[in-house]
């Protein structure tokens, strides 16, 4: 079966990239292995665990469902571009550190960006609806319930 | 290329997968646990005209790619193995939606979940869906998701295609041959089986607006919120000046190869007021007319049960809004 | 000395990392020539190989290898016994162990055949598709009831019955028990345990470096010392050519310290064939396959009660299915077998399992690693047993507890760390009462149940009992050295998979030496750091290592004082350790910052006294004389539909008693995400086998791990009995919350549906609601 490459220019965290990719190149791959972002994590490749989430033209989506051409002309943001700078952390994280929301931090990528995105449009979340919105986010580790407080923690935070 | 056969193989499901029915075992593959897509050109459509010459060319050997939320499950895991990829998310003007007259809403085929959770429109004039959305897998699988997209895949499963048939929606299919209107009944022609040809898009859905002393209910039950439906029941009554039923439909996703409308349970509540003994038959009558297969998570016999219990309650609730509208 | 940081929920020091997405996992590594690997697998759970051709496989564009069983001639070998049976009496044990590659006869779906060296991994999937492979199919061994038969197909063609081992332990008399009992209950249960479906799958990538000699593997494994040993061993390279690296590691539960998985022995091995660094990291589908899980166990189990419902004697007999495979031992069955006697007195104990070799893949420890089955035998007995002698079923409980003045208290029984099982230290009536309170369980019943079930609601309560073993040897150790600059530097040989050892192990060394713990780096699994120690395991880390690490602090302290006592010409007494410096009680402006210390400590030139160790440095290590035991009683009120039997979790209550407590924060998370995996146990997952070894329901679509809207917010009491094993006091954590959820669950429904009465009981794990609606009799709607 024949294949073909394609050049694609891709905002990645500010950062516009050009590149040619495989048409089959998965966007989760693109990200890790092009472009040495490896703070998106793979869990599945199938959609369902929400470790491979990253923010697509202002939208949480599963990179590991599209593909690298797909992203031509496009704006993507990874966990890698959540703090304003190299130092400090976005309050998302702060929040999941002081609550305990990571245990092994593999989730923990997808889990932000999906919070990140749920926040913009949902400042003031109730315990049911953050549930709702993380329930696309398999986590293995911390029974979610720490993960519940950070977010909870990081409206109020982002609300000051 | 040799045959490939994988334990538990699996089909896609609406945005998400369930297993087949039946284990696929073919003694002469192996299992290579793949799970990245094999080799495939891609095409990003320019114009619908290019979109649909490619696929006349093509034929079943190409795919459209719109969400991709249940099409790349399957390419990575290898069941499908299209040639060619067709990525119709350049032709942003078949997203969206618009009144058509009085009564009739159309919804382009690339409209997302996204969009329609956002609009105010959809509770408002296409309750079922409104009430449906938020089943449907997660939001992130939403945000990228197609109706049309999940329409053309036509899992039995699926809650779209249960509603779109029990609000008697008209599909718009279009090819280099031109164009067609198809009735939802004669849409959905099996699992994952279209009416559409070889050759031919799914550029729009027409479906009637909520009409005044009417009322609808979706309702489903799942193992986990946003897994497909081990049955999901849409239901709409409409009640006339005196209040009493005058046209009920009942339709129901997961109870058979296709979505199925049980129409003498809709039929039975004409003329009556939808009371607990007129419910019960209609729910009774469901659970006789549906043939569902089960899986690894439901016997037929609960999913017949179930079918009855969501039926009942369904019904009630539309009901009761119904007569809210009054 | 002050305790500031030991006991305080401090926020852990790898968190930056990992929020940043900066942290390596295994995945994360990219050499340059790195080839990518895939296996081919058989589709078949049993059959024999009648032929593999690859070579249109090689021919492909772009694979540079693939290989066969054949092909990696001498180094093709059965893999290790990586736990050899107890010294049990009359014990049976057949070993029979996975291969790196198949060789005449594939035994469960999965099995690896050959494996494709490629450009990438997409080219390498490609290239699996030219391999033709010709199998025939033999009956698949899949059902435990029948694999013994004689006409069965032998999974082994040499091991008769499928008999992978047979064990019988005994205390006491139970016959001379039952002779004398009011009243005899006896039950069959069927437990089934799941995939432990980490978040991150395995993975492994290999680099030799043919100049520098040495072999590098990141691997994500629970084991690395034991991993570099063995690859060392097979390879014919010294065990300091070889450094395993466990980075950041997402998840491990158990299954990642089975060790010698076939890809870790094929993968270093066509490293150094090839010259070139090679990767595999396994896909979600090979991990239903490839990667061990745990699974069934069905128990006829009798219990002799007296009138008044205290345990005169339990008797029961289990199949165990290992899968394919034993070379984990019987881990998992012993558990099964001790955890069965949980925090009751029972004299006369008669146990007796066989585990039998199935078309299916491996079974090895599982987060709880057998206890569930055993907990779930006899937390369901005792609710029978109340019914059935109409008694309260937490006074049955509590009359039956070992009493707090019988530890320690000797079980007799062999554990799965070869010794006789005793119970250290415990005080189970603190921790139900405790539970009690805070599930407001006399109220519940008494106000609350009434209301509710009037208003046609079907809510119910349960309450469970559980002993956990924890903390076994052989033993950890840890080198602690305080640096030039000030900060400490700790390395253990265990590693971590998210149980914040990078800061547990910090506290635990912050107040021996006056640091603050984000001054305190940790190394765990890298062996060129520290190549000595068993692994992260049998929730043992924070019992074995942590003690180790405060072992090495406190030799380390000794240090500080002997060389400031001599640099302020006083006393030990007399110096102070805080904020990073030692000083004079007493004398201000008499201070030296450690960091000065060590550079005293290591001196460039000059003559040092015979003997002297340089620097601020020192390795100790620790090896309990037996395990620990913790124990915890978990409540739970959930509400039923009556109609779809869908069920939520409308309170839940755990009370641990874990001894001393390092890190709550810590100690909290592993309880709930124990507790998350115990309810995807109880009512979510199944792997679902047909009657030909296939797996029905490979993909997170339909292995149905709980999301946030099936867990529930969980309170968590804490109870104290230090251990005496051990002089920092701790017992294990990390498994309590997975164990009793199973008899919860099964508890909790009987009382919502009120099924006892009914005559039905729950005594199978998984439940759901079709297997509800099922054993409900098919309610009328």
């Amino acid at each position: 079966m024949s294949t073909d490459t394609h050049d694609i220019t891709v905002t990645v965290n500010g950062t516009r990239y050009q590149r040619q990719v495989d048409a089959r190149m998965l966007l989760s791959d693109f990200l890790r292995h092009d472009l040495l972002l490896a703070g998106t994590h793979v869990g599945c490749e199938h959609g369902v665990c929400g470790a491979c989430t990253v923010i697509f033209d202002g939208a949480a989506v599963r990179s590991c469902l599209m593909f690298a051409a797909q992203a031509d002309g496009h704006a993507i943001t990874t966990v890698e571009g959540l703090a304003a700078d190299g130092e400090r952390l976005h309050p998302l994280q702060e929040a999941m550190r002081d609550c305990h929301g990571l245990q092994c931090g593999y989730c923990t990528p997808g889990v932000l960006m999906t919070m990140k995105a749920f926040l913009d449009e949902t400042p003031r979340p109730d315990e049911a609806q953050i549930r709702e919105a993380l329930s696309g986010n398999l986590c293995r580790c911390t029974g979610y319930q720490h993960i519940v407080e950070a977010v909870a923690l990081a409206a109020e935070r982002l609300r000051s | 290329m040799v045959a490939r056969g994988q334990p538990g193989a699996l089909t896609p499901d609406g945005d998400v997968f369930h297993t087949s029915r039946q284990a696929v075992t073919d003694f002469s593959a192996t299992l290579a646990a793949e799970m990245k897509p094999a080799p495939f050109r891609y095409v990003a459509a320019r114009s619908l005209e290019q979109a649909l010459a490619l696929k006349a060319e093509h034929g079943d050997e190409a795919r459209f790619l719109a969400g991709g939320q249940s099409l790349v499950p399957t390419m990575n895991f290898r069941l499908t193995q299209p040639a060619m990829l067709i990525d119709i998310n350049p032709l942003k003007e078949f997203a969206g939606m618009r009144r058509n007259g009085a009564d009739r809403l159309h919804i382009g085929a690339l409209t997302r979940y996204r969009s329609l959770e956002r609009d105010p429109a959809t509770a408002r004039e296409l309750p079922l869906i409104g009430e449906a959305l938020p089943h449907i897998a997660h939001p992130q699988i939403r945000n990228r998701g197609t109706i049309g997209g999940n329409l053309a895949h036509a899992d039995p499963a699926s809650e779209m295609p249960a509603i779109v048939l029990t609000l008697g929606g008209k599909l718009r299919a279009q090819s280099v041959r031109g164009e067609r209107w198809i009735e939802a009944a004669d849409f959905f022609v099996g699992a994952l089986t279209t009416a559409l040809a070889p050759d031919e898009m799914l550029m729009e859905l027409e479906l009637p607006v909520a009409q005044p002393r009417s009322g609808a209910c979706f309702m489903e039950l799942a193992r986990r919120r946003g897994d497909f439906a081990i049955i999901g029941v849409a239901c709409t009554v409409r009640l006339d000046a005196e209040g009493r039923c005058s046209e009920a439909r009942i339709g129901l996703c997961n109870a058979g190869d296709t979505p199925v409308v049980v129409a003498a349970a809709g039929d039975c509540l004409v003329g009556t007021r939808v009371e607990r003994p007129q419910i019960d038959e209609a729910a009774a009558i469901v659970q006789r007319s549906i043939e569902p297969g089960g899986n690894v998570h439901a016997s037929k016999e609960y999913q017949r049960h179930i079918a009855g219990v969501l039926t009942a309650r369904a019904l009630a609730c539309a009901n009761e809004r119904a007569g809210r509208e009054h | 000395m002050a305790t500031r940081s030991f006991g305080a929920p401090i926020r852990r020091n790898e968190d930056a990392r990992l929020l940043r997405g900066e942290a390596l996992f295994v995945d994360d590594v990219e050499l340059p020539g790195m080839l990518h690997a895939a296996f081919l697998r058989s589709n078949l759970a049993h059959a024999t190989i009648r032929s593999i051709d690859v070579s249109a496989a090689r021919a492909r564009e772009g694979v540079v290898a693939v290989y066969t069983a054949e092909d990696l001639g001498a180094y093709w070998a059965p893999g290790p016994l990586l736990v050899p049976p107890p010294p049990i009496k009359g014990l049976v044990f057949n070993q029979r162990t996975q291969v790196p590659l198949a060789k005449g006869k594939v035994r469960h779906v999965g099995e690896p055949l050959a494996v494709v060296l490629a450009q990438s991994r997409y080219l390498a999937e490609d290239a699996l598709s030219d391999i033709a492979v010709e199998l025939d199919p033999l009956p698949a061994i899949v059902d435990l009831e029948t694999a013994g038969a004689e006409a069965a197909a032998r999974v082994h063609e040499d091991v008769r019955g499928n008999v992978a081992a047979h064990v019988r332990q005994i205390r006491g008399k139970y016959a001379a028990a039952r002779s004398r009992a009011d009243h005899i209950i006896a039950r069959r249960f069927r437990y089934d345990h799941g995939a432990s479906s980490p978040i991150e799958t395995r993975g492994i990538v290999a680099n030799w470096d043919a100049r520098g000699n040495q072999l590098t593997v990141w691997d994500t494994t629970q084991a690395p010392v034991f991993l570099r040993n063995g690859l060392a061993a097979m390879l014919g390279l010294n065990e300091r050519q070889v450094r395993v690296i466990a980075p950041f590691v997402g998840g491990g539960f158990g299954p990642k310290i089975m060790l010698f998985y076939p890809e870790e022995v094929v993968i270093p091995w066509a490293a150094k064939k090839l010259n070139r660094p090679v990767k595999w990291i396994e896909d979600r589908l090979e991990h239903f396959f490839a990667t061990t899980q745990e699974r069934s166990q069905i128990h006829d189990a009798e219990i002799a009660l007296a009138r008044g419902g205290r345990i005169l004697g339990i008797r029961d007999t289990f199949v165990h299915d290992t899968g394919a495979y034993n070379p984990y031992g019987l881990t998992v069955p012993i558990n099964s077998q001790i955890s069965i006697l949980g925090p009751y007195v029972v004299e006369n104990y008669e146990s007796t399992f066989t585990a039998v070799f199935t078309n299916k893949p491996i079974v090895t420890p599982y987060r709880g690693a057998g206890r569930q089955h055993g907990v779930f035998v006899i937390e369901r007995l005792m609710d029978i047993a109340a019914h059935e002698l109409k008694l309260d079923r937490v006074d049955i409980r509590r009359r039956n507890f070992i009493p707090t003045d019988a530890f320690p208290y000797n079980n007799e029984l062999i554990n799965q760390d070869f010794a006789p099982l005793e119970y250290d230290s415990g005080d189970y009536g603190a921790v139900l009462d405790k539970a009690i309170e805070m599930i407001g369980w006399r109220r519940f019943l008494a106000e609350e149940q009434p209301l509710l079930r009037a208003q046609g609601r079907r809510v119910g309560i349960g309450l469970v009992c559980y002993v956990e073993g924890t903390g076994i040897g052989p033993y950890e150790g840890a080198k602690i050295q305080v640096q030039a600059n000030g900060k400490v530097s700790i390395a253990t040989g265990i590693g971590t998979q998210g149980q914040g050892h990078f800061t547990s192990f910090a506290q635990i060394a912050a107040d021996q030496l006056g640091v603050e713990v984000r001054d305190i780096a940790v190394v765990t699994g890298d062996t060129d750091q520290f190549y000595w120690g068993a692994g992260t395991f049998a929730s043992r880390g924070a019992v074995v290592a942590g003690n180790a690490v405060n072992e090495a602090a406190k030799a380390v302290r000794q240090k500080i004082l002997k060389l400031a006592a001599e640099h302020f010409e006083c006393a030990e007494e007399d110096l102070e350790i805080a904020n990073g410096e030692v000083s004079v009680v007493g004398v201000p402006g008499q201070a030296i910052k450690l960091g000065a210390l060590a550079l005293k400590a290591n001196p460039m030139r000059g003559a040092v006294r015979p003997g002297t160790e340089p620097g601020l440095e020192s390795t100790q290590y620790f090896g309990p004389p037996s395990g620990t035991t913790a124990n915890g009683a978990h409540a739970m009120i959930v509400e039923v539909d009556p109609q779809t039997f869908a069920l939520k979790v409308l309170k839940y209550v755990v009370v641990h008693d874990c001894g001393t407590v390092i890190n709550p924060l810590i100690l909290a998370g592993q309880v709930h995400g124990g507790v998350a995996q115990g309810i995807g146990n109880a009512f979510y997952e199944q792997l679902v086998f047909d009657d030909e070894g296939q797996l029905l329901n490979a993909s997170l679509a339909d292995y149905l791990l709980p999301t946030a809207l099936e867990v529930p917010n969980m309170e968590i009491g804490h109870t104290v009995t230090a251990s005496p094993l051990n002089p920092l006091g701790i017992k294990g954590a990390g498994e309590a919350g997975a164990i009793p959820v199973g008899p919860l669950f099964a508890q909790a429904i009987e009382d919502a549906l009120g099924l006892l009465p009914q005559g039905i009981e729950l005594n199978e794990i998984p439940l759901s609601p079709n297997r509800l609606f099922e054993l409900t009799g098919k309610p009328r709607r």
